[in-house]
């Protein structure tokens, strides 16, 4: 299971580094979202400071939506995802590559989030590690029923609207405990030892562990 | 009695034991000491909501009996959607009518209550699962992803329901089934509330067995056509 997913994650990542997708479409795409929030809140820019957190968490939620199609597109063309599951390879292992490569990518296009919210929204960060450990656990768990979803709609017709429907609402939790998460790492109230942080992992240990077990289900068709 | 009339009897039974729920709320019982006519929503708006996740529990049960290879049959799948188009109704109705109560208790017509929010994600988690099955044509690839969708709402309506709680919460505590099972209303009030359990439950047993019979007549209609083009392209060779 552990080298089909090296395998999938090394050939997403390889082709990323090739097409450069992510860097030249998603990563502007967070810039113009920050952006744009600082035009929603015009009136009162001291309220940026205030929801950053939950930007934070909208902008992960829209560009791991970017994300997970386009890692999927890859396997549409030319019906790549029929040879992957001809090839042998075991489908635990191609839904845990798959989670490694959009998470590599997501946690640097979150890196290039964060500075946006410090310099644009003159956000004071503290507890650093604590903060990026929740925002990748939180990720973690958006791109386990993530992957899983758009394995599932990557060939449907109506792709580009049917993933965000089914999507957001079932991470909705993510969203609530990375707010809160945020929210208390920033006003250093509380660590690794916070509830939200505890419903983060819980989250993900849920999904990747579903994931893991009906992957099979959703490839073999 | 073939099993057609036996469904158009329990349905006239629904359907009746619904209109008596209707003449005991709205006429029969007095009106309460603090709410007045308000309280007569209790007989509608918790029946309503238990129904709702009644269905997803039959959706949740049907999913896991698809995706298990041992019972695995299409019927669970007919069964599993049918359940869950009931389900969405009956949430939407669960938050019309708290809504409709909401609107002069609370003075708002939603507050971002635990409860609340729950029943709002719950009617479009649901939504997506049956957008989710309109845009996969293939019967099989329908049923699978369709269940794993269902499982997947399954287990995320708890999380769902802790971080809502966590976060903040303002709904009436449960009324009959409280923590010390010792009901807060008492004679004709508690029997019109548990005659509305009743007859929502019967009405969603009815409502699912004919939408179930309307999807497998459906899946005989889909599967006729598909010989009929077969047989006419084999003719025509």
């Amino acid at each position: 299971m552990f080298k089909a997913a090296k395998v999938i994650a090394v050939k997403d990542l390889r082709i990323e580094l090739r097409s450069k997708v992510v860097l030249n479409q998603i990563l502007p795409f967070v810039a113009v979202v920050l952006i744009i929030f600082a035009f929603a809140f015009n009136k009162y820019p001291a309220l940026l400071v205030t929801v950053a957190p939950g930007l934070y968490w909208v902008t992960a939620l829209f560009s791991s939506l970017l994300a997970l199609q386009r890692s999927f597109s890859l396997e549409s063309e030319n019906n790549a995802k029929d040879a992957l599951i001809l090839y042998g390879l075991d489908p635990a292992g191609i839904y845990i590559g798959k989670v490694i490569a959009v998470l590599v990518e997501m946690v640097l296009l979150e890196v290039f989030l964060t500075l946006g919210i410090v310099f644009l929204y003159s956000t004071h960060l503290h507890e650093l590690a604590d903060l990026a450990f929740s925002s990748i656990v939180g990720t973690l768990g958006i791109l386990a029923v993530g992957v899983t979803f758009s394995a599932m709609t990557s060939a449907s017709k109506a792709k580009e609207t049917i993933l965000p429907l089914l999507l957001l609402p079932v991470v909705a939790p993510v969203l609530l405990s990375g707010t809160k998460a945020w929210e208390n790492e920033i006003a250093g109230k509380a660590g690794l030892g916070d509830p939200w942080v505890g419903l983060l992992i819980l989250f993900a240990a849920a999904f990747l562990a579903l994931g893991t077990l009906t992957f099979g289900s959703v490839l073999e068709e | 009695m073939n099993r057609r009339r036996w469904v158009a009897v329990f349905g006239a039974f629904a359907l009746t034991t619904v209109a008596i729920t209707y003449v005991m709320g709205l006429w029969v019982t007095p009106p309460d000491v603090f709410q007045g006519n308000l309280v007569r929503l209790i007989y509608v708006h918790p029946a309503v909501a238990w129904v709702a996740y009644l269905a997803y529990g039959v959706t949740s049960l049907s999913s896991i009996a698809y995706l298990w290879k041992k019972t695995r049959n299409y019927k669970w799948d007919l069964l599993a959607a049918s359940s869950t188009e009931v389900g969405v109704v009956f949430t939407a109705l669960t938050l019309i009518t708290g809504s409709i109560w909401g609107r002069p208790t609370w003075g708002v017509w939603w507050t971002w209550d635990a409860r609340l929010t729950t029943t709002a994600l719950l009617l479009v988690l649901y939504l997506g699962y049956l957008a989710l099955r309109r845009v996969t044509e293939d019967r099989e690839q329908r049923a699978k992803r369709g269940a794993v969708a269902a499982l997947i709402a399954f287990i995320d309506v708890p999380i769902v329901h802790q971080s809502v709680v966590w976060w903040k919460t303002l709904h009436q505590s449960a009324t009959v089934f409280n923590a010390d099972l010792n009901p807060k209303i008492h004679g004709e009030m508690a029997w019109t509330l548990l005659l509305g359990f009743l007859s929502f439950t019967a009405v969603y047993l009815w409502m699912v067995i004919k939408r179930y019979e309307i999807a497998k007549a459906e899946m005989a209609a889909e599967e006729q056509g598909i010989e009929e083009a077969i047989r006419e392209r084999v003719g025509s060779l």
